[in-house]
């Protein structure tokens, strides 16, 4: 399997990893919040995350495969500061305490803005690259 | 949390996004196909294992570790969107919407069943 997976990029996307998880459970250890309230810490870094991962997404679209930036910012950090399973978490939380409408909120607010930060990041790459030439 | 716990919270998503690179790598590989079954699996597994962390005698900083440090960095929220994106840039929008519905009610599902069967 590592013939097809380089060290350099094993090694990017470990370093990452660990950037985009201490900030990540840094800030839920800085802001706690009960079950029953808004899980600001985990909406922030996903919402952040996308934007980040468009803006990439459209940087890299025309560079050749191989670069170390891309596995370093993208699979590492963007995708390690973004979280699936503890927004998951949250939301089974929710509905164990009633907070039926609180859950279905999180959920396709974290869903409607996810997408459109991930559309924003897209754009202002665009727009910066348009405005560079 | 301790110094020693913030390193491990360190080594435990450095890992967990190797190893969410590598799974999905060879899963997309076998599965050749557009939607990304990858990082759907790579997703449920760690809804299954937070369930199972929550539901489990795991507390304190060990819970952090574990759910924060290991599993929150196993899946992903950033790259799931941003693969929704390119199905509908393919003009898959059924695929796209699927991605959406299947992640979101198997998460859930699986967040429950890890939960029911943590001892």
């Amino acid at each position: 399997m590592l013939e097809r997976h380089p060290i350099q990029k094993l090694t990017a996307i470990f370093t990452g990893g660990a950037v985009g998880a201490l900030i990540r459970v840094g800030l839920s250890e800085s802001f706690p919040h009960s079950v029953a309230a808004w899980p600001w810490p985990t909406f922030v870094v996903n919402i952040t995350g996308a934007f980040l991962i468009g803006y990439l997404f459209a940087a890299f679209r025309d560079r050749p495969p191989g670069q170390i930036h891309h596995p370093f910012l993208a699979i590492g950090i963007c995708g390690t500061l973004t979280t699936f399973s503890t927004m998951q978490l949250e939301l089974f939380n929710m509905l164990e305490m009633g907070e039926t409408a609180l859950a279905g909120l999180y959920l396709t607010a974290s869903l409607l803005i996810g997408y459109f930060a991930l559309r924003l990041g897209i754009a202002v790459e665009t727009l910066r690259r348009g405005t560079s030439n | 949390m301790s110094l020693t716990g913030w390193v491990l919270i360190g080594a435990a998503g450095g890992l967990a996004a190797v190893f969410r690179y590598l799974l999905d790598a060879e899963i997309a590989r076998l599965a050749n196909s557009p939607f990304p079954i990858g990082i759907l699996a790579v997703n449920l597994t760690g809804a299954l294992l937070v369930g199972l962390a929550a539901g489990s005698t795991l507390s304190g900083q060990t819970l952090t570790i574990v759910a924060g440090g290991l599993i929150g960095s196993f899946t992903t929220f950033s790259t799931w969107i941003l693969d929704t994106h390119k199905l509908a840039l393919l003009d898959q929008m059924r695929l796209a919407w699927l991605n959406i519905a299947v992640s979101t009610v198997a998460g859930l599902a699986a967040v429950v069943l890890g939960h029911a069967i943590a001892v």
